[in-house]
């Protein structure tokens, strides 16, 4: 009686959650891929099933490889900079050193700032003419360069500010795991002559790789969620140089109101996403130490 | 080996550390002479801790010199001072097994592979972990822990070994073992052992020779017996035994010093120098007689199986005797109770120093001849 009793009671308090889940993430998730199946409505004519017409034209679409391409190297390069950023300002804050609230504070100020707000900072760096960059280069003697109007430049320039405001973010779970460590096993090293290299090679980092892991599966999700500072700095341009998937997604349904491709490129995003975390879980978990 | 030889004595002179104006270790010298164990003992915050870590070299000296072999390793550091170290939360390496923590410094010193191997087995069959080898630490009991650390110790096959309180994380049983255990090892490898703890009864039952700590300074350092028997002050003397040495004020009397507020004379002779002084007995030196000694009251009867501990009052002071459970005394009840005249202390009750028998100064009061001296 009171295990039948135990099992509504736990319905009950899940539902909730589950109520809010389906609405909001897998009802969403499952008719986006079941749109993408269907044409666009328009006008009089309304959508209709077209199989794997979109898919189709999808890998013949130009922009969609080009803006692939642009996400696949955004992340290639911002997650493994900014978690290694991440790691050495964590070292670096949690030794003795002066000031040493201080600059975590400094560290961490990128991230209390909103996206939007950064990207107006660093709208200023990069104004050719009158930007930081180019007053300080400019007083060296190095001509004016446009950061975000080069289409060779502008993507790189967007990964600047991304890594910027991501490795003070990572800094903080780094220095929590850090603290975390006894410093004793330190003492302990120091006893056997180990040097500190070796200690960190054989202690500090393997002790530290849960938070590695934890830290590089939220800087793949936000390497493909972020785009505000796309929005704000090139709005993808030139010539899509800087776009990136979540945007043009975004720019096919909401300025070129083509729904269903939209769909697609969703069902793409996260095609992609879920290959990573997966390959990222199966690859590092069996070397991750929990304690 | 080095060339400091297998056995290196341990000498600390004049060793300062402070922090601010707060010394936590004030000035103290003591050898611990090579291939004996030797304890700090001392209650919490009484700087053995400190004393371990300078001479492990993992805290700076202020002043003072840490001399190992008869050289001078003041400031330099822990790998060069021919140490292995067991701290008290064993400081193993959570993500490493067992083999590979007991083997991390050879690996670190780059020693080759087969020696390796060879070592492992030869400590793990000491220990009795050979069974253990490929589990995590934390798959293990904390007595097997224990015995990973002490592993890790000795593989490094150094003539000293430093431990912080090793036993302190352990339940009393498995206490008693690793006592006798760490023990019988220290004899059999020759090490030259420093030990540090606050159980006064784990220092006793291994120590060659104990350093009691208090304060920073060195109240007394002396071998277990000496300890015991001739304390050199009121804190050696409190600290060392359970229950703890009785403790009574003295206040002159005709023919010399008796308990305060009582009239039998127990301390005979002229006495100069402190305001007050203060007689020490100890619990087991204390038998109930039925005539002569000094008269009490029984307080509270506590029963232990192998004895009693009896309190008492005498004159308002609180002593405790230890009594043979066929004794039949009851609380409320009066009566008079005896020491011999050799197990009796007298300190001084200023700077609470030890006070001992000489010319003028007699500890065999004018008492006993009523009879209460066996």
């Amino acid at each position: 009686m009171t295990h039948r009793r135990e099992w509504i009671y736990a319905w009950l308090l899940l539902s909730p959650a589950l109520v809010l889940l389906f609405a909001f993430t897998h009802i969403p998730a499952i008719s986006t891929i079941w749109d993408s199946f269907f044409s666009t409505p328009r006008g009089i004519r309304p959508s209709k099933f077209v199989g794997l017409e979109n898919y189709e034209k999808l890998l013949m679409d130009d922009t969609f490889w080009q803006v692939f391409w642009n996400s696949i190297w955004y992340a290639v390069v911002t997650i493994p900079v900014s978690v290694a950023l991440a790691l050495l300002m964590a070292i670096w804050v949690d030794g003795k050193l002066s000031g040493r609230s201080f600059v975590r504070l400094a560290y961490f100020a990128p991230t209390v700032l909103p996206l939007i707000a950064v990207a107006n900072i660093w709208m200023f760096f990069y104004t050719p003419g009158f930007g930081l960059i180019d007053q300080i280069s400019g007083a060296l003697g190095y001509p004016s360069v446009n950061w975000l109007g080069n289409p060779e430049l502008a993507l790189g320039s967007i990964m600047v500010v991304s890594i910027w405001k991501e490795a003070g973010f990572f800094m903080i779970f780094y220095l929590a795991a850090l603290q975390s460590i006894p410093p004793v096993l330190r003492e302990a090293a120091a006893i056997e002559g180990a040097s500190r290299w070796t200690f960190f090679r054989r202690v500090t980092f393997p002790l530290l790789m849960p938070t590695t892991l934890f830290v590089s599966i939220n800087a793949v999700i936000n390497s493909f969620r972020m785009v505000d500072h796309v929005f704000v700095m090139t709005e993808g341009g030139p010539n899509n140089a800087s776009s990136l998937l979540l945007f043009y997604i975004y720019e096919t349904a909401f300025k070129f109101w083509d729904t269903a491709y939209a769909s697609t490129l969703t069902v793409v995003l996260l095609v992609l996403l879920s290959v990573i975390a997966l390959g990222q879980f199966l690859l590092l978990d069996k070397r991750v130490h929990y304690r | 080996m080095t060339a400091m030889g297998r056995n290196a004595a341990i000498e600390v002179r004049d060793l300062r550390k402070a922090w601010g104006d707060q010394a936590a270790v004030d000035d103290i010298s003591f050898t611990a002479p090579a291939g004996e164990f030797t304890v700090l003992l001392g209650p919490s915050g009484c700087g053995k801790s400190t004393t371990l870590r300078l001479i492990a070299g993992l805290e700076d000296a202020t002043s003072g010199t840490v001399m190992i072999g008869g050289e001078t390793v003041t400031h330099k550091a822990p790998n060069e001072r021919q140490i292995a170290m067991v701290f008290q939360s064993y400081a193993l390496f959570p993500h490493l097994n067992v083999a590979e923590n007991i083997l991390f410094g050879l690996k670190v010193r780059g020693v080759p592979a087969a020696e390796r191997a060879e070592r492992l087995q030869r400590t793990a069959a000491l220990l009795g972990l050979d069974t253990l080898l490929d589990r995590r630490p934390s798959q293990i009991s904390g007595g097997q822990q224990q015995r990973v650390a002490l592993g890790r110790a000795i593989i490094a096959e150094k003539p000293i070994c430093l431990m912080d309180e090793p036993l302190s994380n352990l339940d009393a049983k498995l206490r008693h073992e690793m006592r006798i255990e760490l023990k019988s090892l220290q004899r059999k490898l020759g090490i030259t052992m420093v030990y540090v703890t606050h159980d006064q009864v784990e220092a006793i039952a291994m120590a060659d020779r104990i350093v009691v700590l208090n304060g920073g300074r060195i109240e007394q350092c002396a071998d277990p017996r000496t300890l015991y028997d001739c304390p050199a002050s009121v804190f050696v003397a409190r600290f060392i035994g359970t229950p703890p040495m009785n403790i009574l004020t003295l206040a002159p009397c005709p023919g010399g010093l008796a308990i305060a507020g009582d009239a039998t004379a127990l301390v005979a002779g002229d006495l100069k120098g402190a305001s007050y002084y203060q007689l020490g007995v100890r619990p087991e030196d204390i038998s109930i007689s039925e005539t002569g000694g000094v008269s009490a009251t029984v307080e509270q009867v506590e029963y232990l199986g192998s004895d009693l501990l009896v309190d008492c009052r005498i004159a308002g002071q609180p002593l405790v005797m230890r009594a043979s459970t066929q004794n039949a005394v009851r609380p409320g009840q009066s009566v008079r109770l005896t020491w011999s005249k050799q197990r009796q202390h007298l300190f001084n009750g200023d700077t609470g120093a030890r006070i001992d028998a000489h010319d003028g100064i007699s500890l065999s009061p004018s008492a006993e001849s009523g009879g209460s001296d066996p």
